[in-house]
């Protein structure tokens, strides 16, 4: 049992550093301001929310687990609201015609 | 199971702390804005997996802290950043 | 060379390359960004180090609210280029600056690197006497009960750090509501941020508050977390910043230290000194100092970066 969780650790943790290399790749090559914003969502939510999913199984109760879930949803709202606000800050007048 | 999630922080990390390149390139303040927050849900990952590979206490606070602090400090950055474009008579009514 | 020392490794570097970059970035809000950045990573630092407390305040104060202040302080400055130019110091000075920054940090290091081994520490004693203190968590018991003056000390400083904030007004706008009022779309994501995370935030903050007394947290860093969602509700525009000759603001803001300078006077009938407690009710004296500290504290952050009045006070 103990090696099926660590495995699923193990997966997941991993995975979700993929997705952290992936929005780290597109922050930094992509070419406009709004396609980096777009990679970077991606390490947001799937990046941590991977890496939580994974921390779940190594969870010592449903306390721990339920505060990892909180934390994650938390930077999901973030996540989502603030890169709105700046891609309004990064195209004031909306999108190109 | 520790050691492995140390390595996955080291490695995380790493790839957060490079994108902070970008604050250094820009060009325009979104760019900047963007790679803090990602430096921000990082080092949330970052501390998540140390809390589990080192047995401290309280750092899944930290990381929740870490969190509400980013949102705020975010907000008020693109708020910033937003007034600036709109001052800036050569960016304003671009596109 | 072992994992922990890598990550060590690339978190030392990292400090050190964006402090570096701040250091000579040019453009005033590239600088603040990388001073938020700079924190982030120096929470992370903390964490390292095995001081969670210190962590939770650096994340805080020493990044989130600082980092307000200094985009506040940047977009008034935003119209005056010409103006913060002129500020500029000469070469002489900024070599004078580094070369005394750098004989402090050598001095510190030498310090640490040089200290006998195990190092001289009063870790011991004040793990000893935490019983007496009621609490489990040594830090707020070095905060609260060992070294009660300085923490005193700190919550009136931020006083008078508002009062300095304040005094910058121009006397017609004295009494008026700092900042400008905030027009932002009603239905839109910031106004729907700004309802919904305020009332977590205030549950985290609370939580931080109360279980400083066994775990890493304390007063500070819950009042910098409810200071950050009402600054989050103004910025917003859900809550229009209090005008600062009403009463009640000035009641909040002095409740804290007044509560505390009271006990820590009574000490003197009580224990025999200043901030002494006796032995038995010692944490229910700490909670009664804490508790109207924690929202002092919360309105004087909240008050220092939304500014000094510019609007004029009605009537």
């Amino acid at each position: 049992m103990r090696l099926v969780l660590d495995a699923l650790t193990i997966a997941a943790v991993s995975a979700g550093a993929f997705f952290f290399l992936a929005g780290t790749v597109g922050l930094l090559r992509f070419p406009d301001a709004l396609s980096r914003l777009h990679a970077l969502t991606k390490a947001d939510n799937l990046g941590l929310g991977l890496i939580v999913f994974g921390l779940l199984f190594q969870a010592e109760g449903p306390l721990t687990a339920l505060k990892l879930i909180g934390v994650w949803l938390l930077a999901l709202l973030a996540g989502a609201v603030v890169t709105q606000l700046i891609a309004l800050a990064a195209r004031p007048d909306g999108p190109p015609a | 199971m520790a050691d492995f999630l140390l390595a996955a922080a080291a490695v995380v990390l790493a790839l957060v702390a490079l994108g902070l390149v970008r604050v250094a390139r820009g060009p325009e303040e979104a760019d900047r804005i963007m790679a803090a927050q990602l430096l921000g849900t990082g080092g949330i990952a970052v501390l998540l997996l140390l809390a589990q590979a080192v047995a401290m206490p309280g750092v899944v606070d930290v990381a929740l802290v870490l969190g509400l602090l980013a949102a705020f400090i975010s907000v008020a950055f693109a708020k910033a950043a937003g007034h600036r474009v709109a001052d800036d008579p050569a960016r304003a009514g671009r596109e | 060379m072992s994992l922990a020392f890598a990550l060590d490794a690339i978190l030392g570097l990292a400090v050190l390359a964006v402090a570096a970059w701040t250091i000579v970035a040019r453009d005033a809000f590239a600088a603040i960004v990388g001073f938020v950045a700079f924190g982030l990573l120096l929470a992370l630092v903390w964490v390292r180090l095995a001081a969670p407390d210190v962590a939770l305040t650096e994340a805080a104060i020493g990044s989130g609210v600082t980092g307000g202040l200094l985009v506040a302080a940047c977009s008034h400055l935003r119209g005056d280029a010409a103006a913060a130019g002129i500020e500029q110091p000469r070469a002489i000075l900024r070599l004078a600056a580094a070369v005394a920054c750098v004989v402090v940090t050598a001095g510190l290091a030498a310090i640490v690197l040089l200290l006998p081994d195990p190092a001289p520490t009063l870790a011991p004693q004040a793990a000893a006497q935490l019983a007496q203190t009621g609490l489990g968590n040594p830090v707020t018991a070095v905060l609260m009960a060992y070294r009660a003056i300085d923490t005193l000390l700190e919550v009136v400083v931020l006083l008078l750090a508002l009062v300095g904030i304040w005094s910058l007004a121009p006397d017609r706008f004295w009494g008026g509501r700092p900042g400008l009022r905030q027009h932002e779309d009603p239905n839109g994501m910031l106004v729907f941020l700004a309802r919904l995370l305020p009332p977590l935030g205030v549950l985290v903050g609370i939580h931080l508050f109360w279980v400083g007394a066994v775990a890493p947290g304390g007063e500070f860093q819950g009042a910098t977390v409810l200071a950050a969602m009402w600054l989050l509700a103004m910025m917003a525009g859900l809550v229009d910043a209090p005008p600062i000759d009403r009463r009640w603001l000035r009641l909040a803001l002095v409740a804290g230290p007044a509560v505390f300078l009271a006990i820590g006077l009574a000490g003197f009938a009580v224990a025999g000194a200043f901030l002494a407690y006796p032995p038995d009710h010692a944490k229910l004296l700490i909670v009664i100092i804490e508790t109207p500290v924690t929202l002092s504290i919360a309105a004087t952050l909240g008050l220092l970066v939304a500014g000094p009045p510019e609007r004029a006070p009605p009537g």
